[in-house]
């Protein structure tokens, strides 16, 4: 391809021409470019062989002879014809399968990486968008396969074609020509570069402004408390108005390179016409040629047109494709392959009691964050240790669990586990030895088992029972008619928030893990359900390791220890005050 | 009214009635933007035939002039047609936007609950932003192309009968019946696929809003397989529809070169037969050829104006809704002085079918008097306030201020007097100054930090780098959700309406904060009219009278005391919420 890949300059690089980036992830856009190539040049060479018959129909028949003369032309025409036909039918289609393979591949391709690229990544990204660019944003790339790529190939194969073929009929016709045609990428780099960036940037206020409607008129009910409601109607139509004043101004030079374009396209048709019309008129030239000339020369400019035409429709596609590359380049966290065990060192295994978990000095700093979320915290959980954590919201309770799950990477410090760092252990393998209950957990779409057996789909009927039955959940499930089978519903509307809550408390149950982490499971609910929640925690045997967060004092009751976070830190002293008191078990640090 | 049901095509084009003149030029130069490639081919085959007749330099003279003026018109024209169509495109859009405003300012937020599920709103958004492409697209290219296909066909009849109605009808099947037949082969395509793109974006959607619990449980592999599974069906499907959707741009290859062809076979014919002379071949034949330009963009406008129907109807649907509080037809002047609001026997009901939201509900807000509104999600709380601020119309019973019946008066006055914060405050994504200022423009620096100050907000402000000029993101979105709280009390304190009306001011909020905020409000609105909504039962003794809500009646009222003396339903709320 003629077309250079250059590197973009945006934050968000949309697919160039061709980009490399996108044949590499998407196998399937390679073998479908070869395709598209061969058809470009089967497509160029029946426009050669259309011009040629029109050409000598149209001086045949005036040259004695009647329609006999020129039959062949005439029967053969057709036949051209339905061969451009299928030639773009047939390109449409390949095109199009081409692009439902390639859409697919990346599609799974940004999900997976999205995935893995886990839930830290993902809070920093609006996860309805991520789906939307995965599914309807993806679905742009059919116009870049179907219209636009069909037309750069022919841009780059017609254009050659014709000028050959005018050359050996025409020398003079070809030499205008090829000193136009260049001629077209030219200007449009020239004129349109500077008035893209310009344009852009109107479109990208237009979008804002779009933005700022949608907040107004979510936020009605609020301004109409406040008797704001009616003024923001003037605002809207003026501000609609000043931006569509600014962008008038940008468009004006925008439309400076379609006008070029189409000039060029055009003068250069009048100037064969006239030349060669002059050459005819004195008798230098067949007329046969001329018309050939004169039929040829526009198909040199078409493709390049069309092409940049399409452009556009093809835009929403690309966008959405330079997006989803950029987060397939993006690299996971961590070492891609966790470094193996150890050899000798006595790497925990999934099931067994791990050993002491140890925080030295550990700092967590989220980008955009007003300091760090933990400031050099040091901790030593001992295993079967219950814990609890209080202190004000941002006090950087989430983020302690979210560390120990490997969520955040600490900015420095050290985390070991039984004597090992934490970052050198399996990922998979440390997490199978935690169950974790947050603070709103997620129900998927599927039945209540499945939710409860996530992540452990071997999980007996009897297995699932039991952990509804020690969270609490059995009670509303089974009163359900289709019991544990019942699909929950996207995102589980139908459920309250103590049910939620419930099955998630079950789904760590199951698990049977010996590291139990708990976020404030009780936070958002009604007294009676945060209670039912708070005994299920309290049931949890001995033995297993507990880190519950949470602001109620009474679930202090039977914790070994509790640690109070103040922005970031361990507070001195916080004592368990509620009434069973357990002797203090491990030394607070 | 009803034409605008069945025709909301229609009554989307009539919004551009006032700048009829604007569109009928930028139709105009875009005809003759085609037109001059139209002819400037036809024109150049003139100018050949006639020159190779090898008449005096003089005979072509006039084709010469002509193909050079064509040349450089197409340009300018399409120049032209250009600036005027995003003229008139951005014109109504303005338009549009500000009708649909008005309408929704009249409808929120009662009027408007059916479009606030979900993301039908920012459809709604979109629509509004649709209809630019509908006039860019839809409306004023085609106009145009019959514009322009009219003339060459017109053309082609003055000089071969037979020539010019092939023409006709070659151009009506490409550029009417062809992106017609086109669009319903994809609009059924789209049809057949859309549950399961739908089952796609929720199974993509679901994963990747539940990407922490898949992670802590190791099931990221048994959701990447669903994916997998909904993907294959999705690409299978969509590969053999790809057939279908190759048919549009091959058939107007067909017929493009069908037609010239028969053009061009009915004029050889007439030149054997004497009646038709070389140059009048040649120009009908390279007017044919080109005049199947102008069926380019009809494809692209056949999709448009079918999308934008559906646009349409979803706009038309905000436009007719019918409003949910009828204003009077002589508003009662607002009385001054301390005002008694008296709620009596008010039932409310949010649609026909739906079952009473309020039966039989009675409150007393004398001037000065503090109650409390406790009670379940659902109770009908949030339903009390919005009969307060005139947002829905009682079904029964009577709400009077100062005596007179509430609504006599305007709605704007009502919420004069009665103000404060609604459970779903939005947040603007503007400044926090911004935010503030919303319930008293033009507050001075010390008004707000006193606001701020109450709602224990000010400190965190000081802290900020750009103080009151710090944005807050998309719905607040740069703010902690107790900030998002106490912003939201620190607006309603700024407003300082003679009648308070406070809905959960303290959800979302740790219990630390929530019990110091929940003293200072109270500490606030001592000796103010003050209406409570909470869940929060903390505090709730140094209220006048509590009321508790159920299923929309009320269960109990009475003074803390009395009601936790009296062991029912507050009671037992109280205990269980106790620690211990």
């Amino acid at each position: 391809m003629t077309v250079p890949a250059g590197r973009g300059t945006g934050p968000v690089r949309a697919v160039r021409a061709v980009d490399p980036r996108l044949l590499r992830h998407a196998a399937a856009a390679r073998g479908y470019l070869l395709c598209a190539i061969a058809l470009g040049l089967a497509g160029a060479a029946l426009i050669l062989a259309q011009a040629g018959l029109l050409a000598g129909a149209l001086a045949g028949a005036v040259r004695g002879g009647g329609l006999a003369a020129v039959r062949a032309s005439l029967l053969l025409l057709p036949a051209v014809v339905a061969g451009r036909a299928v030639v773009t039918g047939a390109g449409e289609v390949v095109a199009l399968r081409a692009a439902a393979r390639v859409k697919s591949q990346l599609r799974r391709g940004v999900t997976a990486r999205a995935l893995r690229l886990g839930p830290g990544w993902l809070a920093g990204q609006q996860t309805g968008e991520l789906a939307a660019l995965a599914t309807r944003g993806l679905d742009g790339l059919d116009a870049y396969f179907a219209r636009y790529l069909p037309q750069l190939v022919l841009a780059a194969v017609v254009p050659v074609a014709v000028l050959a073929r005018v050359a050996a009929a025409d020398w003079p016709s070809a030499v205008v020509i090829a000193v136009t045609v260049p001629l077209i990428p030219v200007f449009a780099v020239l004129v349109g570069s500077q008035a893209k960036a310009r344009t852009r940037r109107q479109w990208r206020l237009l979008a804002t402004l779009s933005g700022h409607f949608l907040d107004v008129v979510e936020g009605l009910p609020t301004l109409k408390v406040f008797g704001r409601a009616k003024a923001q109607e003037q605002v809207i139509g003026k501000v609609t108005g000043a931006y569509r004043a600014a962008t008038m101004s940008a468009l004006r030079v925008a439309f400076l390179s379609a006008l070029v374009l189409e000039l060029t396209a055009a003068v250069a048709t009048a100037l064969v016409a006239v030349e060669v019309g002059l050459r005819l008129l004195s008798g230098h030239m067949m007329y046969q040629t001329a018309l050939l000339v004169l039929l040829l020369t526009p198909e040199a400019y078409v493709p390049l047109r069309a092409a940049a035409a399409q452009f556009h429709a093809s835009t929403e596609g690309t966008a959405a494709a330079g997006r989803v590359l950029e987060i397939l380049d993006t690299p996971p966290p961590g070492p891609a392959r966790p470094a193996p065990a150890a050899p000798g060192g006595a790497g925990p295994r999934a099931g067994r009691p791990a050993g002491v978990i140890a925080l030295h000095e550990v700092t967590v700093a989220y980008a955009g964050g007003r300091g760090p979320a933990l400031d050099r915290i040091c901790l030593t959980i001992s295993p079967g240790e219950r814990i609890v954590v209080t202190g004000p919201s941002g006090a950087g309770k989430s983020t302690l669990l979210a560390l120990l799950l490997r969520f955040v990477e600490p900015a420095s410090g050290t985390i070991t586990v039984g004597g090992t760092g934490l970052a050198a252990l399996d990922l998979d393998e440390w997490r199978a030895r935690i169950a974790w209950v947050p603070q709103r957990p997620y129900l998927f779409a599927g039945s209540a088992a499945e939710n409860i057996a996530l992540g452990s789909r071997a999980a007996s009927g009897e297995a699932i029972r039991r952990a509804a039955r020690l969270a609490g959940a059995a009670e509303f499930i089974e009163a359900w008619p289709a019991g544990y089978q019942t699909a929950l519903g996207e995102r589980a509307t139908r459920l309250s928030p103590g049910q939620r809550q419930k099955i998630a408390l079950a789904r760590a149950f199951l698990r049977d893990a010996p590291i139990l982490l708990l976020d404030e499971p009780a936070a958002h609910l009604d007294p009676v359900s945060a209670r039912q929640i708070g005994d299920a925690v309290e049931a949890v045997p001995a033995g297993r390791t507990v880190i519950l967060i949470t602001h109620r004092q009474d679930q202090a009751g039977s914790a070994d220890r509790v640690i109070r976070l103040d922005r970031g830190r361990v507070a001195p002293a916080a004592q368990p005050t509620g009434p069973g008191d357990r002797p203090l078990a491990a030394v607070p640090r | 009214m009803n034409r605008g049901h069945r025709r909301p095509l229609l009554r989307l084009l009539r919004l551009a009635r006032p700048l009829r003149a604007r569109l009928l030029l930028s139709v105009l130069a875009g005809a003759a933007a085609t037109g001059c490639g139209v002819a400037l081919l036809a024109v150049s085959g003139f100018l050949l035939a006639r020159a190779s007749e090898h008449p005096g330099i003089v005979a072509i003279s006039v084709a010469v002039v002509a193909v050079r003026g064509l040349s450089a018109g197409r340009g300018v024209f399409r120049y032209l047609e250009r600036l005027t169509s995003h003229d008139v495109a951005f014109r109504v859009l303005a338009d549009i936007r500000t009708s649909v405003y008005r309408r929704a300012e009249r409808l929120a937020p009662a009027g408007l609950a059916a479009f606030r599920s979900g993301d039908l709103l920012a459809r709604l958004i979109s629509d509004v932003d649709a209809t630019q492409d509908l006039y860019l697209r839809g409306i004023g290219p085609p106009l145009a192309a019959f514009l322009t296909g009219g003339g060459a066909v017109a053309a082609c009849l003055l000089i071969l009968a037979p020539a010019g109605a092939v023409l006709a009808l070659g151009l009506l099947t490409a550029g009417v019946a062809v992106p017609a037949l086109a669009v319903a082969v994809s609009r059924r395509a789209a049809h057949r696929t859309a549950p399961l793109r739908g089952d796609l974006g929720a199974t993509v959607t679901d994963i990747l809003a539940g990407a922490a619990d898949l992670h802590a449980f190791g099931a990221q592999d048994d959701a990447l397989a669903a994916v997998a599974e909904a993907d294959a069906r999705l690409t299978a499907l969509e590969r053999r529809s790809a057939a279908a959707a190759g048919l549009g741009g091959g058939l107007t290859m067909l017929v493009s070169g069908v037609t010239v062809c028969g053009v061009l076979v009915l004029g050889v014919a007439a030149v054997s037969g004497g009646t038709l002379t070389r140059v009048p071949l040649a120009v009908i034949t390279l007017a044919a050829l080109a005049s199947f330009e102008v069926v380019t963009v009809m494809p692209a406008a056949a999709l448009q104006l079918s999308a934008a129907r559906a646009s349409a109807r979803r706009l038309g649907a905000v436009l007719d809704a019918p409003c949910p509080v009828t204003e009077p037809a002589r508003p009662r002047p607002l009385p001054a002085g301390p005002l008694h609001v008296r709620l009596r026997g008010v039932r409310v009901r949010y649609a026909a079918d739906a079952p009473l939201a309020l039966d039989g509900f009675e409150l007393d807000l004398a001037p000065g008097r503090r109650v409390g509104l406790v009670g379940p999600a659902g109770a009908g709380k949030s339903t009390v306030a919005a009969v307060l601020l005139r947002f829905c119309e009682p079904a029964g019973g009577s709400v009077t201020l100062g005596g007179a019946d509430l609504a006599g008066y305007r709605a704007d006055d009502v919420r004069k007097i009665i103000g404060g914060c609604l459970q779903d405050s939005h947040i603007f994504a503007g400044t926090i100054r911004d935010n503030l200022c919303l319930a008293r423009p033009g507050a001075t620096d010390d008004e707000l930090a006193e606001a701020a100050a109450r709602a224990r907000l000010l400190p965190w402000i000081r802290g900020l780098p750009l103080g009151w000029d710090t944005p807050v993101g998309a719905r607040g979105a740069a703010m902690s959700g107790g900030e998002r709280q106490r912003l939201v009390l620190a607006r309603a304190l700024l407003a300082d309406p003679a009648v308070l009306i406070l809905d959960e001011p303290t959800a979302h909020l740790d219990p630390e904060t929530r019990a110091a905020l929940t003293a200072d409000l109270l500490e606030v609105t001592e000796g103010r009219t003050t209406l409570l909504i909470t869940h929060d039962l903390d505090g709730l003794d140094r209220l006048d009278e509590i009321v508790v809500l159920e299923a929309g009646r009320v269960a109990e009222r009475g003074t803390h005391d009395q009601l936790l003396r009296a062991g029912g339903r507050y009671h037992r709320l109280h205990a269980a919420a106790l620690p211990g």
